[in-house]
């Protein structure tokens, strides 16, 4: 009876709001348009049909090529901050920490907007290539390469095309690919790092022939959980993107609100969904065989 | 231990760090600044003025906005906790069949790309024949239902983890002496529950202020919710009053996130801002 009690309001508040309104775009996939709110259910499957057609392709395409290019520099630009506060004191761990999740928790939409000012052609980041522009002018010119760099400083484009949609998703899920790799590097066994060290490796070896590879769990997690939501993004190519760097994203939201075709949209989203829940699929896989791995021989999994 | 595994304390390891902060930082902290800058155009700094917040304190239908957003937030933290709480003491007191696949439906509202869910709700509040005209605040009703779809398991999290730490012979010292079921959860497992409570009510509180997505496909034609108004406003060109209105809002998430972690110690967080995969 209280069992009911404690399950009921929660199981009913997802099947309603979550699982009913999922099957109802499950259901329009299969629709076709018939006038401008109109939707007749006939169990078509044209609209994943022109979800492949070459056009909206070349758009999952480069929403996979685009999310995955941030995804990566996500990895470069985290891995040495993992492993920093992973090997940082005790009392400055949790400073870190907090330092590196405190901007996750601000609106995605004044995030953005706070991109655009410091990206646009008189923002921040042009000021700050401008200076350097000028010291190396001022720099090489008495070796008489001055003349490589024009009278005056052309603002650089970086705003309002595909870079800045690169920047603005590495700069939006960061934390994402922070968190899991410092869960790794935190629960590491040091003395793997030290063997090696005094068996003769460098620092160098070391970090891609042991450091890296015991941290791959950490990195498959971090990759998942940037590249799901990355993929799946409206905002940002909406806001710091141009013209042509449109994701599935804008695509499906064009679709529900512009284009008017919910049924095209649905199936695009259910082709999203699906890739998601592969991908889900995929780790869930993977961390069984590693549990399996590490109950068939304790330390052998360590370097596999 | 050796000091060649002081990673920390290497300078190209700081010069990093320091980098990485400063990406992370320098646009949330150049939006705050401008929002004092006395000029039109956001570009160089003209001067100390609280004009803007004037101003957007002033503009109908932003104030509009932003207290829908409010209410949608209070709300749906309210909702969120109570069913959040329960489907934690269910899953932390019972074994009942299937709760595998349990666990893995609460979780699904986090990890699915947010504008599937986005559209899905769109697509079942037109198709249930949801009046787009209701008054205020019902007007909001569709809103509040997805945010506490995505905001409740958060709330699940924590109090689950809360009691873990629960001891049960407690509950059963307080039947021994003659209270009832009822007394007994009251008096005895409510209060061990209360600051996982407080914590996953603040997270769900900043969960709904946080949300772009879900709001901008469930808000009507006609109501007026903050991120709906703000994402107008930038298409439209910056202004210093969308900054002076953006930090308003990023003070009270940030006072309520400082708060919450207070709570739960922030290495609790940590690991909740882990699970939390697919927001914002």
């Amino acid at each position: 009876m209280a069992f009911l009690v404690f399950l009921l309001p929660a199981a009913f508040w997802l099947l309603l709001f979550f699982f009913v309104p999922l099957s109802i775009l499950w259901v329009v996939a299969l629709g076709e348009k018939h006038g401008p709110v109109e939707i007749v259910i006939t169990g078509t499957l044209r609209n994943y049909a022109r979800a492949f057609d070459p056009l909206y392709l070349s758009v999952f395409a480069k929403s996979v090529w685009i999310s995955g290019l941030a995804t990566l520099v996500c990895l470069v630009v985290s891995f040495p901050v993992a492993l920093a506060i992973s090997f940082a004191s005790d009392r400055l761990k949790p400073v870190l920490l907090l330092l590196v999740i405190l901007p996750f928790w601000t609106n995605l939409l004044i995030r953005t907007y706070a991109l655009i000012a410091v990206l646009r052609g008189r923002g921040f980041a042009n000021d700050a290539i401008e200076a350097l522009w000028t010291a190396a002018k001022l720099l090489l010119s008495p070796l008489g390469l001055g003349g490589l760099f024009g009278a005056r400083y052309q603002p650089v484009e970086i705003l309002y095309n595909d870079t800045a949609v690169v920047l603005g998703i590495t700069y939006v899920y960061l934390p994402f690919m922070v968190l899991p790799l410092y869960a790794t590097l935190e629960r590491l066994d040091r003395s793997l790092i030290e063997a090696s060290l005094d068996l003769g490796a460098s620092q160098f070896q070391t970090f891609w022939r042991v450091t890296v590879p015991l941290a791959v769990p950490g990195i498959v997690s971090g990759l998942i959980l940037v590249f799901i939501p990355a993929l799946g993004t409206f905002l940002i190519p909406d806001l710091l993107g141009g013209d042509s760097s449109l994701m599935i994203g804008n695509i499906i939201e064009r679709q529900f609100k512009a284009a008017n075709d919910w049924p095209l949209g649905s199936a695009m989203s259910f082709v999203l969904l699906y890739l998601t829940f592969a991908i889900l699929a995929f780790q869930a896989w993977r961390s069984g065989a590693q549990a399996r791995a590490a109950r068939a021989g304790p330390g052998r999994n360590t370097l596999g | 231990m050796g000091s060649h595994l002081d990673y920390s304390r290497r300078l190209w390891v700081r010069l990093w760090l320091l980098l990485v902060f400063v990406f992370l930082y320098a646009p949330i902290v150049a939006l705050v600044a401008f929002s004092f800058n006395d000029s039109k155009r956001n570009i160089v700094w003209q001067g100390f003025t609280l004009d803007y917040y004037a101003k957007a304190w002033n503009n109908a239908s932003l104030f509009e906005a932003f207290t829908n957003s409010l209410v949608i937030a209070f709300v749906s933290t309210l909702v969120s906790t109570v069913i959040g709480a329960l489907l934690a003491l269910a899953l932390w007191r019972f074994r009942f069949p299937f709760k595998p696949v349990a666990e893995g439906a609460v979780a699904l509202p986090i990890v699915i790309p947010e504008i599937c869910m986005g559209v899905a709700l769109l697509a079942f509040f037109s198709r249930v024949g949801w009046p787009n005209d209701l008054v205020w605040p019902l007007n909001l009703l569709p809103i509040v239902a997805g945010h506490v779809a995505f905001s409740f398991p958060f709330v699940t999290v924590v109090v689950r983890a809360r009691m873990a730490g629960f001891d049960r012979s407690l509950e059963e010292a307080s039947k021994d002496l003659g209270a009832s079921e009822w007394q007994t959860f009251r008096h005895v497992t409510v209060p061990y529950m209360r600051p996982g409570l407080v914590a996953g009510a603040l997270l769900a509180t900043t969960l709904s202020l946080d949300d772009f997505i879900i709001t901008f496909f469930t808000s009507g034609p006609e109501t007026l919710t903050f991120p709906v108004k703000v994402y107008s406003m930038v298409r439209f060109g910056a202004t210093p009053e969308v900054n002076a209105a953006s930090t308003v809002l990023i003070a009270i998430t940030l006072a309520l996130t400082l708060v919450a972690m207070r709570l739960q110690g922030s290495g609790a967080v940590a690991a909740e801002a882990g699970s939390r995969e697919k927001r914002p």
